[in-house]
């Protein structure tokens, strides 16, 4: 690239990052101040972080998150992983059509999901409640998981599992000694990003919890629709550090193991 | 690769158990619904009629429609405009790429709500910048920012940027540089390089970006929602409303079966251009 091409590109990507945190930061610095009211800096106070630890609706919120993610995390993993498996190992009848449902959940609106379960809930007369929303939740994270998974497989040599073959394992032998440790970090990212996607979601919590159960998501909703407000601010702070340091935290073990595939090969 | 159907099948049972019971058969229950009568207190009579569709496109309906469409495709296309030469410079920073990456996934991961809410204290009618605008005297009443259309794409592009520059970032990073070398080597100019085997290239990722990007960005209603209190409306606020107000389900699920479709042409279209390494830019 030419010099002036990579200042053009520097200082327009500047801009495009500015774009991303200038906004974020204003909801930072104002979680800290003193007026209740408004976007005018009076003062410095902590007093919205001690009000948020004790509501008892964010608490409670933040719990049934994450009881959704967990669960959901345990089902879509395993169910992912399988799939994977099948996708990797075998060629069969079907197999284009089951690639393409699985490519379903990433690219379909979730709103589109949200309401058809809602509508079965509906012709069942299921009445919805905190585990009503599980269902959508698996769905829509059983590809991301089955796809990192893939990735895995893909990339390590399956001459490993023929040498355990050979040295007389048998299937289950050599899944749980050789296929299973090798794929592990794949499972673990796939179950990590699975958490993540749920801790996340909003549409289908919205439309598939029962009424008196939110989500962290639908309770910043329903706060967000009230107006700004410093305790929103407060939490959508707390909300962007947790994220800061999930990706962080997850970049640099990537890095980590990116590095020592490098020096494997 | 072995070929054994029992196995396969075995292991997939439960994942296609799964995605049929809470994915398959929920869209076309909503595909039969909104081909039902809609009775009173929103019943659903079992009998055929095409209403709800006749209603998704009349005159009242049909604006929120094209406004949707209209609305998501610029975010899309500015998204676009944006995100490449980003993208780019990214996958071009040596030994700054990996952090400048970590930058983009911050926002990316954080929840839309929580960023869509940044905007609202920036633009709102007592926000930062109708309070900076009166402050310096280029206004004497605040601009109503988040209640007009270019508010509403501000929201679109801010939320979905994100997804915009992963798949092209990608697409740059795997570009294979010997064609840019040859490209070079036989006299090409920079611009005449990048057009003819830069740009080509990465279509893949252009495209996977565009799907991933309008999707979101056509069927989202929180922008709207939260933005402008409902005053404006988008597709995903009206069947949110049919389902959950005004009890009109055929409406809501007629809605959803136009977004479900138009999905799967884009998804097939994408499928159409791209091979099968390609499609990992989806995720």
């Amino acid at each position: 690239m030419r010099a002036r091409t990579k200042k053009i590109l520097f200082s327009f990507s500047l801009l495009v990052f500015l774009f991303f945190y200038i906004p974020i930061l204003f909801v930072i610095i104002f979680s800290f101040n003193d007026s209740k009211l408004g976007t005018v800096w009076t003062g410095f106070t902590l007093e919205w972080y001690g009000s948020l630890f004790k509501n008892s609706q964010l608490i409670g919120a933040t719990l049934n998150s994450l009881y959704i993610a967990v669960i959901t995390t345990i089902i879509a993993t395993i169910l992912g992983t399988l799939a994977a498996l099948a996708l990797h190992r075998y060629t069969f009848i079907g197999k284009k059509s089951v690639e393409f449902l699985f490519y379903i959940p990433v690219v379909i609106p979730d709103i589109v999901v949200a309401v058809a379960l809602l509508a079965i809930y509906g012709l069942l007369n299921m009445s919805l409640g905190l585990n009503t929303a599980i269902p959508g939740h698996v769905a829509i994270t059983i590809s991301y998981v089955m796809l990192v998974v893939l990735a895995r497989l893909s990339s390590f040599d399956s001459s490993l599992e023929e040498a355990a073959k050979d040295l007389g394992a048998n299937e289950w032998q050599t899944f749980w000694r050789v296929t299973f440790p090798l794929i592990f970090p794949g499972i673990m990212a796939g179950a990590l990003l699975a958490f993540t996607i749920s801790l996340d979601e909003f549409v289908i919590s919205f439309f598939t919890l029962g009424p008196g159960s939110n989500t962290l998501p639908v309770l910043v909703y329903s706060m967000v629709r009230l107006g700004v407000s410093p305790e929103v601010n407060a939490l959508s702070t707390i909300i962007i550090l947790l994220m800061v340091i999930v990706v962080v935290v997850v970049g640099l073990r990537m890095r980590k193991g990116e590095n020592l595939n490098e020096k494997k090969l | 690769m072995r070929k054994s159907f029992k196995k396969a099948y075995l292991l997939l049972s439960p994942s296609l158990f799964w995605l049929t019971l809470f994915l398959v058969v929920p869209v076309i229950f909503i595909a039969v619904i909104s081909f039902t009568t809609n009775g009173d207190f929103g019943a659903i009579i079992y009998k055929f009629s095409t209403k709800a569709y006749a209603s998704a496109f009349s005159s009242l309906y049909a604006k929120v429609i094209w406004q949707s469409i209209w609305w998501a495709l610029v975010a899309t296309i500015v998204c676009l405009i944006v995100a490449y030469p980003f993208a780019y410079f990214i996958a071009h920073a040596g030994k700054w790429k990996n952090l400048l990456l970590l930058l983009v996934m911050v926002p990316f991961w954080t929840n839309l709500l929580v960023r869509l809410y940044s905007w609202i204290i920036l633009m709102n009618n007592k926000g930062v910048i109708n309070n900076v605008l009166m402050d310096l005297g280029i206004i004497k009443e605040p601009l109503a920012l988040l209640y007009s259309p270019g508010g509403v794409i501000i929201g679109l592009v801010y939320g979905f940027l994100p997804f915009m520059i992963l798949p092209i970032y990608s697409s740059i990073e795997q570009l294979d540089k010997t064609f840019l070398e040859a490209s070079e080597d036989l006299g090409a100019r920079p611009i005449k390089t990048f057009l003819n085997v830069t740009l080509p290239l990465t279509f893949p990722g252009i495209l996977a970006g565009f799907i991933i990007t309008f999707v979101p960005a056509i069927s989202v209603f929180v922008v709207t929602d939260l933005f402008t209190g409902g005053k404006l409306l988008m597709v995903g606020n009206v069947i949110r409303d049919a389902f959950l107000v005004e009890m009109n389900w055929q409406l809501g699920a007629a809605l959803s079966l136009l977004l479900m479709v138009l999905v799967l042409l884009s998804l097939m279209l994408f499928m159409r251009f791209t091979n099968r390494k390609d499609r990992k830019l989806l995720t």
